[in-house]
């Protein structure tokens, strides 16, 4: 008996003990190694850090980046007095934003029409819908201060107001030359200059894996073809391309075309630079993928009947991810160099909406010899560098981790 | 080549085409007999395949026509002029990448992870991080106006070509220091440097005679089309030096539907890129012994 209970115990005793053992699969030990990198794990929390703050940019209490504060205005009629603040340098002097009582008023007003909406008869009740509209659009005072915010920022603002009140952090980055806060514009471009980032190296994964990943699983006359249209595509000077695109797509019928398909101009503007980039991530899979398919696995799908499309995305693109990750983490960055080129332009994202590349052309379009705001370059700069640096070095990390030379060390 | 250059040419030009708006729209329309009078003059009545005809026969012939926007300028004198001066100063802005990237690179990678090292790839980074026109605006703050040390803008002089020189090659210099530093720590755990070792060569032999060498073939291939972009101009830099080079001309003329001088800046683009290539081939085989020109 006592034999017995001792070798059950021993039996689970080793059953846990294996329990605790794992394999490390590759994910694992590349994260692993990773993490050990400390540029690498710096370059990953600074870029958390700046992607979470742009998310909940609404509930920052920053100053509006569209108000302008143009001239000294004397108080009158119950309006306080406002001076001007073009070229501000970066101070702490306190800004309110008046913004909790006219907001307050708002609702008062929405509410009062929404009660004599219900009670009103039918014709009424129309009248009242339409100018019910109209107060939506026009009296607002969140529509007044941020450009077109949609439902979910509009909310994130009540809550930052109700939160922080009429405080709002002063023009420690300084303010432009109509008067607007710097870091307040900073922010908000930062959503656009990231979503650029983002969806136009998304859209290149897309198309440039599937591309590569096509031409060469076929192989042969295919990928001569397939290879050859890239070739020349590379022989254009983009620039060009992204000119005549840009200009095609902002042609009146067109636009309002694609803005009956729900795409508005910035999306679009996403998509054509992605469109453009795919060409080197098409080159870098292609030749991946090359080596790859004569791999047994490739075979063994052969064998058991997999169709051509599914060994090509289920089986071999899975296997190139790693190198496409790496490239990712490199394209991100060009494509936001590349938003900031076109904001130099003039063929960029265009006024209200701000984006880095913007703002750091309107900084050096104001540089003279006689005055010098060297805050308007030099934080659109900054704000640039900081995200384009961390992204480098978490590709370098990345690139590094994912190789596999370097498995279990 | 000459099948891509075609190719090139035909995609550039029905590009050209399909964007609405030609070169002799005005925010007031002309009238109407003046406007067909202009279109007669340049082809631009003509039907699409035979305006097509028309300019790739002069293109083959190396004559491009008249500029549509520049006055008393055709395309082949505008290339004329802006040529020398965007490729003298992107090789003077190459030079200068070249020397300062491999430096860093090599000096970083003899011994990694050291401050030395860490400081050089992050000012590469930096280098690579900051868009140009950001950096040359700064470079005129610092040393236009706060230190007089070089005039702002203009072209003629040595003095005039520095700031440009080394804003233009910064992300470059970047680039090659990134490249040289990978390659060189690739090379490095070879055999062959191993054995250069074994035999008792100097250090400094090892690393200039073996390491370098091998290190040096994805730089040369990066190099390619570098050079054909730099060398073509940088809109940017032109800008903002006030230089006149090449680079401007690029976007004004897509802008503006200059066709000519648009086709003539995209073959002069696509002639340069086949060339370095061919080049970056021939050093290849000049490298690396194992490579072959076939």
């Amino acid at each position: 008996m006592a034999s017995e209970q001792q070798d059950r115990e021993h039996y689970t005793d080793v059953l846990s003990r294996a329990g605790q053992l794992k394999g490390v699969s590759l994910g694992q030990d590349a994260f692993r190694r990773l993490r050990k990198n400390w540029s690498a794990m710096a370059a990953l929390s600074v870029l958390t850090g700046i992607a979470s703050l742009t998310c909940l940019t609404p509930l920052i209490p920053l100053q509006s980046p569209i108000e302008q504060h143009l001239q000294n205005r004397p108080e009158s009629n119950g309006q306080p007095a406002q001076k001007g603040r073009q070229f501000q340098p970066p101070n702490l002097s306190p800004v309110q934003l008046q913004l909790e009582d006219e907001l307050a008023n708002f609702e008062r007003k929405i509410q009062q029409l929404r009660t004599a909406k219900s009670q009103g008869s039918a014709a009424e009740q129309d009248l009242l819908q339409q100018h019910l509209r109209e107060v939506y659009l026009h009296n607002d005072p969140i529509r007044g201060l941020w450009h077109k915010p949609n439902g979910l920022n509009r909310a994130l603002t009540c809550a930052r107001v109700t939160l922080f009140g009429d405080w709002c952090i002063p023009s420690i980055c300084g303010t432009d030359h109509l008067g607007r806060d710097l870091l307040a514009r900073l922010f908000w471009g930062a959503r656009i200059s990231l979503m650029v980032g983002v969806v136009a190296a998304l859209v290149s994964l897309v198309i440039g894996v599937s591309y590569g990943a096509t031409a060469g699983y076929l192989g042969g006359r295919v990928d001569n073809l397939m290879m050859r249209v890239v070739d020349v595509l590379y022989s254009i000077p983009f620039i060009f391309v992204v000119i005549f695109l840009v200009t095609i797509l902002s042609e009146d019928s067109i636009k309002k075309e694609l803005e009956f398909l729900g795409l508005d101009q910035i999306m679009i503007f996403y998509i054509v630079i992605g469109a453009i980039y795919w060409l080197t991530m098409a080159r870098v899979v292609r030749g991946q993928v090359i080596s790859l398919k004569q791999e047994l696995f490739v075979e063994a799908a052969r064998t058991i009947g997999a169709s051509q499309t599914r060994i090509i995305f289920i089986h071999l693109v899975p296997n190139v991810l790693s190198v496409v990750i790496v490239y990712l983490t490199l394209t991100i960055p060009a494509v936001m160099l590349f938003e900031a080129f076109l904001s130099f332009l003039g063929l960029g994202v265009s006024p209200p909406d701000v984006s880095w590349g913007l703002l750091a052309n309107e900084g050096v379009k104001m540089i003279t010899p006689i005055k010098i705001y060297w805050w308007l370059v030099l934080f659109p700069g900054l704000a640039l560098a900081t995200t384009l640096f961390a992204l480098n070095f978490l590709g370098d990390g990345l690139r590094d981790a994912l190789d596999p030379k370097m498995k279990n060390r | 080549m000459l099948i891509t250059l075609w190719s090139v040419f035909t995609i550039s030009f029905f590009l050209m085409r399909v964007v609405p708006g030609g070169p002799f729209d005005r925010e007031r329309a002309l009238p109407e007999d003046i406007q067909r009078n202009i279109d007669a003059r340049f082809n631009l009545d003509l039907p699409l395949h035979r305006q097509y005809g028309a300019q790739l026969w002069n293109t083959i012939c190396l004559d491009f026509g008249p500029s549509f926007k520049l006055s008393d300028y055709t395309v082949n004198e505008v290339i004329a002029e802006g040529f020398p001066i965007s490729a003298s100063l992107g090789i003077i802005a190459l030079s200068f990448a070249i020397i300062l990237g491999v430096t860093a690179g090599v000096v970083s990678a003899i011994r990694p992870h050291s401050l030395s090292d860490v400081l050089l790839m992050s000012l590469a980074t930096l280098g690579i991080a900051v868009p140009n026109f950001v950096l040359a605006s700064l470079a005129i703050v610092v040393f236009v106006f706060v230190l007089p040390w070089f005039p702002a803008a203009g072209w003629g002089s040595l003095s005039n070509i520095f700031l440009p020189a080394i804003c233009l090659g910064a992300p470059f210099a970047g680039y090659i220091a990134r490249l040289t530093r990978t390659e060189m720590l690739e090379v490095l755990g070879h055999d062959y440097v191993r054995t250069a070792y074994a035999k008792g060569l100097k250090q400094r032999h090892v690393i200039v005679r073996h390491v370098l060498r091998g290190a040096m073939l994805p730089v040369v291939s990066y190099l390619g089309p570098a050079v054909a972009g730099i060398m073509t101009g940088s809109l940017v830099l032109e800008r903002i030096f006030a230089i006149p080079g090449m680079g401007s001309h690029f976007i004004d003329a897509a802008i503006q539907r200059d066709y000519t001088l648009a086709m003539g800046m995209v073959m002069v683009y696509t002639v340069m890129l086949y060339t370095m290539n061919t080049m970056v081939d021939i050093a290849y085989a000049l490298i690396d012994p194992r490579v072959t020109i076939e």
